[in-house]
């Protein structure tokens, strides 16, 4: 299977959803992400620190320096009460999108 | 946390990401090498990922406008030339403004420093006066104020206040004499306006029960701190004032000092501390009445209880009247009683110099418009100079409201740094006008804080001229069209028109800032040029006042012994300083009819008097020692012309009222010139200069409590006479003592001091007004020639004269000043018609008047026209087409 690039807003969605087990770092995010999609979802560093600050501006996580599994400083992102709001209704209009989007795809399949 | 730390701790965030991906790859069986170069290609761009994530970074709201501030202030000190004449015009007119709302904030709109200042309600009277022109007269009688105390009691507190009076004391361990304000006034007037003592105790109602019985004196809180520094042992110290020695009980907390504005009373004593005659005569208007409703009383109904009393009250005292014409009788009083609200106190200087007050901080306003113009004019030329900057920034992406915030900002700035500088020529400004207001020898004492209302007027400034001069550049630069100005074409309708108009703008402002100079310097002079109808030069008027009441043959040979003085040449007896505003008025009669209905005016003199104040002797002879009042008399022309039209004055009987009603005739010895007598500003009275020698029935010379000293000097300079003449007067004979020195100049002059201040602001207004309409027409005008240089290069190079070049230049400022000077006389005729005439004499015609700033703005057009001019004249066609 092909590696699939993400869609915009749906990183945000992704990471939120991470964060919802606890404080993670930026590349344990990554990771998470990577595993739990079965690596098919690859997470362009590029587009991963860029949208936690994004999402730290916008009060939905909080950052906190600490230390990792090896010892060594890291930069901890949690889950702010907003966020896990945020996360809900990210989660719900993307529910609602995928349905509407595979109905689509699947009525014109019909057709085909 | 700064921007840089936060850089920092991404460097380090990235540098993270980087480790652990290099471990994991390590894990995963990859040498050291290779799991290091992966983890980067996994990474990806560093400065991408940074310069993307700084992007995300919003700035709190604050730090933006912090930024902005500081580029605004960066834009300043670019142009410190232009800036700093932007801040300096500014703090002129903000200056203006300043001054003037602590003027009138301090005198007409600052509540008293008392609880509930708006239950405090003044008691006054509304009525056409004896010269015909409406007036209010705020005094009272302690008699009258009794009786409408008890018909309010209990619903209000009726409250009485006197005049505050600057009198001589001394405390009685200190033997010099001192002056300070007393101020008599009702005992529980304190706990009624809620206030504390600092040390000691508060007068109370019982210190107003039994008259001459309560000696006890409260300080006021900053008298107490300048004349004593704040000791609390002030408490139980005596002082004497006149007859009586009074001890201090209290010290005032907080800043009250009366209910006069203008005046601050320094020591209360209790009402009924004062002369019993004052306390029992009901003619005697020495005090003013507050009524203090209790929280939520009606005030009508009292209104109407104080109104039923005060006609009661006047009838009956009319009753009394001598010599009263019958028809005035029949509908007296005819002045109206009123109630007034007061939460801003009482007092003369307020009627006096409300009008001129409001007039100035319109002149202020005014000039301070101009600045503005000015202003953004030189940010507009600014502005246009910045336009490919402003075109790259909107290209770059940046928002219309955000460059309007950035030039705004920058106008803020200016705006600020000039209410600074404004507040300091007001700190300095105001003071001294203040001294301006009031005779030197009864200054003027206003309380100017810096409180939260000037800070809040200040403010309120800045906003509004940062609105008023920062809207129009501020809305031009974010108007731009990148496209067009990048490729350095702009919008030529734009260029000059709104400059220009400006200009109009500006000259119309000023055209009324000087005409108002020129009415006011014309009526000032106007007033100032009057005759007074006696010799003023070198001339004082010695007020002496004797413990016990001497008889005339002491006071004539006081002013003997002082006439032997070296350095005088003369010394005459009179009532009061001419001018003074004393008077003493009746009633006469002529040949039995009944008592005529204007009234005449009365003065009493020595002998020698008349010829040494240097007034003309016209018919009969002058008064000579052995005349004595009422026998022999002087009268006037006036008095000649209104009552005895043309028939012989000379011996001629008129009578006055004796103390029985009984009439006392009065023969005319002579008549003289008419002179000045308590005022300049009405026409002069009927006066009868009487000898100064009063006999009663029997023929006894009545003793005299005080006398005016008339002393002419040999020279101009007093050097130490004041000093002399107050020692020599004790020394002659202890009784006497000297209790107000002033030249009679001074006494003259005080009556044309609003309109010497009215005049002298005026005058400083129109001059800054001119100038700077002069700076900011020079600026449009050089402006327009830089912009034009290259059309003018270019005609000069295809042979077109100069003349009309400089022609076209000067038509188009000129059309421009004309437009503004006719908005502005249309604006000024209408304000000069609507305006009353009581802050000038409107004696000149106003097309005279108009002439004078017609002329000098016309010059001023011309002179801020010269270096334009000469600068286009001088452009060198091949080098401005060669710099583009």
């Amino acid at each position: 299977m092909s590696k699939l690039e993400l869609l915009q807003g749906t990183l945000d969605l992704l990471i939120l959803r991470t964060l919802r087990f606890g404080p993670a770092h930026g590349h344990a995010i990554a990771i998470h992400i990577q595993q739990t999609s079965e690596d098919v979802l690859q997470v362009e560093t590029g587009s991963l620190y860029p949208a936690l600050h994004r999402l730290e501006a916008q009060g939905w996580v909080a950052a906190e320096w600490g230390r990792s599994d090896k010892g060594k400083r890291a930069r901890f992102y949690s889950l702010t009460g907003e966020g896990r709001q945020q996360l809900r209704r990210e989660q719900t209009r993307w529910e609602q999108l995928s349905d509407a989007i595979g109905r689509v795809l699947r009525s014109s399949e019909g057709r085909a | 946390m700064s921007p840089e730390d936060r850089d920092r701790e991404l460097d380090e965030e990235l540098r993270f990401h980087l480790e652990a991906e290099t471990e994991r790859q390590v894990e995963r069986g990859r040498t050291e090498e290779e799991a290091e170069r992966a983890a980067r290609r996994h990474l990806g761009n560093m400065l991408q990922i940074k310069e993307s994530a700084r992007a995300q970074w919003t700035w709190p709201q604050w730090e933006q406008w912090l930024l902005d501030l500081a580029y605004g202030w960066r834009q300043l000190k670019k142009n410190k030339t232009a800036s700093a004449a932007a801040i300096l015009s500014l703090a002129l007119g903000t200056g203006a403004c300043l001054s003037a709302f602590r003027l009138i904030d301090a005198l007409l709109w600052r509540p008293l420093p008392i609880a509930e200042p708006e239950r405090l309600y003044a008691v006054t009277r509304h009525g056409i006066g004896p010269s015909g022109k409406y007036r209010v007269s705020e005094s009272s009688s302690y008699p009258i104020f009794r009786e409408m105390r008890e018909a309010v009691a209990p619903q209000a507190e009726l409250l009485a206040v006197s005049y505050a009076e600057r009198i001589d004391l001394t405390f009685r361990t200190d033997a010099e004499m001192e002056k300070a304000y007393r101020q008599y006034v009702s005992g529980h007037l304190f706990s009624s306006f809620g206030l504390q003592p600092a040390v000691g105790r508060l007068l109370t109602g019982d210190d107003e029960r039994s008259p001459g019985t309560h000696p006890y004196a409260v300080l006021s809180n900053a008298y107490w701190r300048t004349r004593f520094g704040g000791d609390p042992d002030v408490i139980g110290r005596h002082f004497q004032a006149g007859q009586t020695q009074f001890v201090i009980v209290g010290v005032l907390d907080g800043p009250f000092t009366g209910t006069e504005p203008g005046t601050m009373a320094d020591i209360f004593v209790p009402m009924a501390m004062a002369t019993p005659a004052s306390l029992a005569n009901a003619n005697s208007f020495w005090l003013r009445i507050f009524l203090r409703p209790a929280r939520g009383e009606p005030v009508l109904p009292l209104f109407d209880r104080l109104r039923a009393i005060y006609v009661h009250h006047e009838r009956e005292r009319a009753r009394h009247f001598h010599d009263f014409p019958k028809e005035l009788l029949a509908n007296y009083p005819t002045d109206e009683l009123q109630i007034q609200e007061a939460a801003t106190g009482v007092s003369t200087l307020q009627s006096d110099h409300r009008r001129s007050l409001l007039l100035l901080s319109v002149l202020g306003g005014l000039v301070l418009l101009i600045a503005c113009v000015n202003t953004s004019n030189l940010l507009l030329t600014r502005a246009l100079g910045r336009t490919r900057e402003m075109a790259l920034r909107i290209s770059l992406g940046a928002g219309r409201g955000r460059l309007i915030r950035l030039v705004l900002l920058e106008s803020a700035w200016i705006a600020g740094l000039a209410v600074l500088a404004g507040g300091v020529v007001s700190w300095q400004a105001t003071p001294a006008v203040v001294g301006w207001i009031n005779p030197p020898h009864s200054p003027a004492r206003l309380y100017l804080p810096l409180d939260w209302r000037l800070l809040a007027f200040g403010a309120a400034i800045a906003a509004t001229i940062t609105a008023l001069f920062g809207l129009l550049p501020a809305l031009r630069a974010s108007g731009i069209q990148p496209s067009g100005a990048l490729k350095g074409s702009e919008n030529p309708l734009w260029r000059g028109r709104l400059l220009h108009g400006m200009i109009a703008v500006q000259v119309a402002f000023c055209t009324i800032v000087l005409l108002a100079g020129a009415v006011l310097g014309s009526s000032y002079r106007d007033l100032s040029r009057q005759t007074i109808g006696f010799d003023d030069r070198r001339l004082l008027a010695v007020e002496t006042v004797a413990k016990t009441p001497q008889a005339p043959v002491y006071w004539s040979q006081l002013a003997g012994h002082v006439r032997s003085l070296p350095g005088i040449r003369s010394v005459e007896i009179a009532e009061w300083p001419l001018l003074s505003g004393e008077m003493s008025n009746r009633f006469i009669a002529f040949d039995g009819a009944p008592p005529v209905r204007t009234l005449t005016y009365f003065y009493k003199v020595s002998p020698g008097w008349r010829e040494s104040m240097g007034i003309a002797l016209r018919h009969g002879r002058d008064l000579r020692p052995g005349d004595s009042f009422p026998h022999t008399a002087l009268v006037n022309e006036t008095f000649v012309r209104t009552y005895l039209s043309g028939r012989e004055p000379v011996g001629r009987q008129f009578t006055i009222a004796g103390k029985d009603g009984k009439r006392i005739p009065v023969t005319i010895a002579g008549v003289t010139a008419d002179a000045r007598y308590n005022n300049m500003r009405d026409e002069i009275p009927p006066i009868v200069y009487a000898p100064f020698v009063t006999v009663d029935e029997a023929g006894v010379e009545q003793p005299m409590r005080r006398a005016t000293l008339n002393i002419r000097l040999a020279q101009d300079s007093m050097g130490t006479l004041p000093a002399v003449l107050r020692r020599e007067i004790t020394n002659f004979r202890s009784d006497f003592r000297v209790s107000n020195l002033r030249t009679q100049r001074e006494l003259v002059e005080m009556h044309t001091l609003r309109e010497r201040l009215l005049a002298i602001l005026s005058l400083f207004f129109a001059v800054t007004a001119l100038l700077l309409a002069a700076v900011g027409l020079y600026g449009v005008l050089d402006y327009s020639v830089w912009q034009r240089r290259r059309e003018i290069g270019i005609r000069l190079a295809l042979g077109v004269s100069p003349v009309r070049l400089v022609r076209g230049i000067a038509a188009r400022a000129l059309g421009m000043v004309a437009i503004g000077t006719f908005a502005g006389s249309a604006a000024g005729w209408y304000a000069y018609r609507s305006m009353d005439r009581q802050l000038f004499t409107g004696s000149s015609d106003f097309w005279k008047l108009l002439a004078t700033p017609a002329a000098v703005l016309l010059v001023m057009a011309l002179v801020a026209s010269i270096a334009p001019v000469v600068r286009a004249i001088r452009i060198d066609p091949l080098r401005t087409l060669r710099s583009d």
